[in-house]
């Protein structure tokens, strides 16, 4: 790569501040993994169809396989390590873990982090809106059934509840 | 202390997952490694008149471009193994990268290894591939036809196996009062797992070792074959496979690409890393199903099933996969009866090379096909003599007392109560009313449908000597190893290799619960060929029935020795001395103990053992079971057809299995779910389709209809126990059990929806399109 060729980059990611020079065309997904090493963020398709790259861009939920990396310039992203981390998971991360909304892990931090954009947009969603809501993800191993648990779950607890009693909960 | 076998334990892979700190493949990061990329043929036949590499190796950033020129000599080809008897297999072989002729789009032609991924990609555009095309062909009974197109001149024909098993089906249909006949096509399926394939490769001259990260269900088979390939001795040869996001079978598989990677990072001396993008997936790992069957039912007019006869052909692609030739007959022909008892039955099959990407496993494999033709032939004979197939089902499912059962095969099916898993998926839906809905609803032009699938499948396939009469070439035993450190803290090393499935956890719920420690105290190792001896891996439903078995009886030696230990601290013979939650104590005697953790730091202390006693407490066992489990059960679809555009919903899934008994219900209730939502994706949605040169139009997924979330219902679960006796826990597999049950049991149901329209059948995938048309053409013919 000639550094001709390459453009600088600022990006608060997951809450600190990186510049780093990028060919135009890098894309973001491969920024995050291969320039910041956070590997958390993966790469299932190259059509924007499976969602398993899906990260927070300035709080909104984007497959960061479709955006270049200077597109995210000067902009907030989080990924799944940012979400949370042991001892401070958030609550679909937990949800994830408690209602077994996992089973490879592959397509689950584009899960988790879609399921953090839908409940942004709609914070007591029924069983059939999360599941439209998560039409954008493809998972191969649950069934899509426990992810559906684990959304509705994180969807309670976030709404402050004991437990879960969101209308999805309850079916 | 309280049990932890048979809880819902959460799982212990989770913790870093779930914070973006899984280790897959694609995640190993290596000082100043390369990246390698693949030239795959765009022609599906063609012989390669000239490669120049010029131009690509000529870019800075380019380390170096391969050709098969370049490798002939230096690396072997790809072997299957797995040679079914008798069957007149034909080991064509499979070189790593084309040398004169490619047989499938996505067949390896040059490989690039650059600096950085986005110049190797580049460097691919600047490889010039001088072909001349041939003709293809993609349909297997087409490749057997005169004149089609050759793809191996050792396969006349293109004919890569014929295989025949069975008894003498003669007489019994000659005497039969009904037989029913229908042909079957299981279109061909990608298996998609969401993890990418990928290798990462490493070699160290001063040890004269080389590693490799690979994504692989069965990191000491991949060792085995790329140390023939490679000529590397396997105890220089070291496969890791750390997080494996998925494999449903593809992962299997010993794949060209790995064995180059593997290749370039010692002959560059520099780690190379390879990932496979999805449209690479698409066309050259490893495919599932394509076979067409032609399926004769013989049976008694009041409701007699009687025998069954198939031919089957089976799509090899174009070579033979590591395990693809035991697909479609081992796995297939031995168990196209089904659950019924049945005193006949044959099956022939004849495999075939086709310009495709070749076939192996795919979650169930060979199962699910045999499963999708019995459940829906049973179906049809229902219809023929005017029966419900739920009668029919009742009349001719093996009983309880019957086990264990022979079937026409020579399969001896463990244990079963077929009726007693029938029974209960009925107390989840109201079958009488249903009917009677059914009807008024189709008097208002909406069709409604329901149908069974009351299966039975085989898995922990074994012993080994059996493996060996079905041309499996290797065992099929697992082994363990229980090391106890001097604390008390335990880590086991099993030869499964888990990539999904939880065992994790449910080795650590086995183990702690027989040592009486708590799940904290043990760690599970897998998937590491310098950790672990050796193993055979994960696929086929055997990781918890031979895996855990393995694991299980490791422990009880761990336990014996530590008995004696026990009984010399406390004076007493080992016969006297009992282990209960973790705590060893004369029998009746219970303030007189020692805990297992005092037993384990004089283990190596050694400061006073009993005579005979060794220092440490380690054990292994190379477990190999006594024969095949059979897990079985009911699977009841509910579905509605939309009359004006065809289309399908379930509209209810009732699932009910029996694994034997239920290591971890949460996993379990995972696993079934997710079989189950594979073989909907089958019956509904999923189809490879290849155009007539050989292109595969459905190579992406924006092509191929992958299962989302909200084209199912809720799915219920619930559960027999039948334990088998085939191993130390009783389990029976529960792996594949959804996606062999639940194909059938859709497609009964929208064959049901569809009576009144005298459809008798229609192949899958039932898309909107085919239903609506088969059901305009039947208006208008009316």
């Amino acid at each position: 790569m000639n550094n001709q060729d390459t453009v600088q980059v600022t990006m608060t990611v997951n809450g600190r501040t990186r510049v780093e020079q990028v060919e135009p065309r890098l894309l973001l997904a491969h920024f995050l993994r291969d320039h910041l090493g956070l590997t958390g963020t993966h790469i299932g398709c190259d059509t924007s169809q499976c969602g398993a790259c899906t990260v927070l861009l300035d709080g909104q939920a984007v497959k960061s396989c479709t955006v270049l990396a200077v597109q995210a310039d000067h902009q907030a992203v989080t990924t799944v390590e940012g979400l949370g981390q042991r001892g401070g998971l958030h609550p679909v991360q937990q949800a994830f873990w408690d209602k077994h909304g996992l089973q490879c892990g592959f397509c689950t931090p584009g899960v988790m982090m879609t399921a953090v954009g839908l409940l942004q947009q709609n914070p007591t969603p029924t069983s059939e809106e999360i599941r439209e809501g998560l039409d954008g993800v493809i998972c191969r191993c649950t069934g899509y059934e426990t992810i559906v648990r684990a959304v509705a779950e994180a969807a309670a607890v976030m709404a402050g509840e004991a437990g879960p009693s969101a209308a999805a909960a309850n079916e | 202390m309280s049990k932890l076998v048979g809880t819902p334990v959460k799982r212990r892979e989770d913790a870093r997952l779930i914070t973006g700190h899984g280790n897959f493949t694609d995640d190993v990061r290596l000082p100043g490694q390369a990246y390698a990329e693949i030239l795959r043929s765009p022609h599906a036949h063609a012989r390669i008149l000239s490669i120049d590499t010029t131009a690509a190796q000529a870019m800075p950033g380019v380390v170096k471009v391969y050709t098969g020129q370049d490798l002939a000599g230096r690396v072997g080809t790809v072997p299957t193994a797995w040679i079914p008897p008798a069957s007149d297999l034909k080991q064509v072989p499979h070189a790593v990268l084309a040398v004169e002729t490619v047989r499938y789009v996505g067949d390896g032609v040059a490989m690039v290894v650059a600096d950085d991924p986005y110049i190797a990609r580049d460097a691919l555009d600047r490889i010039v591939v001088e072909y001349q095309t041939l003709p293809a062909v993609t349909d297997q009974r087409e490749a057997m036809a005169e004149g089609a197109p050759q793809l191996h001149a050792d396969a006349p024909g293109n004919v890569a196996l014929h295989w025949t098993v069975g008894n003498d089906t003669d007489e019994v249909f000659a005497q039969a009062e009904v037989v029913v006949r229908q042909e079957f096509r299981q279109q061909r399926l990608i298996p998609n797992p969401m993890e990418p394939r990928a290798a990462t490769a490493q070699y160290l001259s001063a040890t004269d070792e080389l590693t490799v990260w690979l994504t692989t269900q069965n990191p000491h088979i991949h060792r085995l074959l790329l140390s023939g390939i490679l000529g590397i001795p396997e105890h220089r040869l070291r496969v890791i496979a750390v997080d494996v996001g998925g494999g449903f079978g593809s992962k299997i598989a010993c794949y060209p690409d790995e064995v180059l990677v593997a290749y370039a990072a010692r002959d560059l001396n520099r780690p190379v890393k390879w990932t496979e993008d999805r449209r690479e997936h698409f066309m050259a790992t490893t495919h599932g199903r394509d076979h067409y069957e032609e399926v004769e039912l013989a049976g008694s007019r009041d409701g007699v099933l009687q025998g069954i006869r198939v031919k089957s052909y089976a799509n090899m692609g174009a070579y033979l996969s590591t395990a693809g030739p035991g697909v479609p007959t081992i796995l297939f022909g031995l168990i196209v009866n089904g659950a019924y008892r049945m005193p006949v039955a044959s099956s022939e099959v004849f495999g075939v090379f086709t310009n495709t990407t070749p076939t192996d496993a795919y979650r169930g494999a060979g199962r699910p096909e045999a499963t999708y033709i019995i459940e829906r032939m049973v179906d049809l004979f229902a219809q023929t003599i005017g029966q419900d197939p739920l009668e029919v089902r009742r009349r001719n499912l093996l009983r309880a007392d019957e086990f264990p059962y022979t079937n026409p095969f020579g399969l001896a099916y463990d244990s079963g109560n077929y009726h007693a898993a029938l029974d209960q998926a009925l107390t989840m839906v109201d079958y009488p009313a249903f009917r009677q809905e059914q009807a008024a609803l189709r008097a208002q032009g909406q069709y409604v449908g329901i149908g069974f699938s009351t299966y039975v499948e085989m898995c922990g396939l074994g012993p080994s000597q059996v493996a060996g009469a079905v041309g499996f070439q290797g065992g099929l035993w697992e082994s363990a190893t229980v090391r106890v450190h001097p604390s008390g803290k335990v880590q086991v090393f099993t030869g499964a290799s888990p990539h999904g499935q939880g065992e994790e956890t449910t080795f650590s719920q086995l183990v702690a619960d027989q040592l009486g420690i708590p799940i904290d105290d043990v760690d599970i190792v897998h998937g590491d060929t310098a950790r672990v001896a050796m193993g055979w891996g994960t696929y086929g439903s055997r990781t918890m029935v031979v895996g855990g078995a393995a694991i299980s009886t490791a422990v009880d030696r761990v336990i014996e020795k530590a008995r004696r230990i026990a009984a010399h601290m406390l004076e007493v013979s080992p016969e006297d001395v009992v282990f209960e939650d973790g705590v060893f104590h004369p029998e009746g005697v219970l303030d007189r103990q020692a805990t297992f953790a005092e037993v384990t730091i004089q283990a190596y202390l050694a400061w006073n053992l009993p005579q005979g006693v060794e220092p440490s407490l380690e054990a292994s066992a190379y477990y190999d079971p006594t024969n095949f489990t059979y897990p079985f059960g009911t699977h009841i679809a509910q579905v509605s057809v939309d009359a004006d555009t065809g289309e399908v919903r379930v509209t209810k899934y009732v699932a009910v299995d029996d694994c034997g008994p239920v290591v971890n219900p949460m996993i379990v209730e995972g696993q079934v779910h997710g079989g189950i939502v594979q073989g909907i994706g089958q019956a509904l949605y999923e189809g490879a389709v290849y155009d007539d040169d050989g292109q595969l139009v459905t190579g992406s997924f924006m092509d191929y209809t992958m299962p989302r979330a909200r084209f199912f219902p809720q799915i219920e679960t619930a559960h027999t126990v039948t334990p088998s006796p085939h191993n130390p826990i009783g389990v029976k597999g529960v792996g594949e059990t959804g996606t062999i049950a639940s194909t059938p049991a859709v497609v009964n149901a929208v064959m049901d929806a569809l009576s009144g329209f005298g459809i008798q059948h229609l192949d899958m995938p039932l898309t909107p399109e085919k239903v609506w048309r088969a059901m305009q053409q039947v208006q208008d013919e009316q």
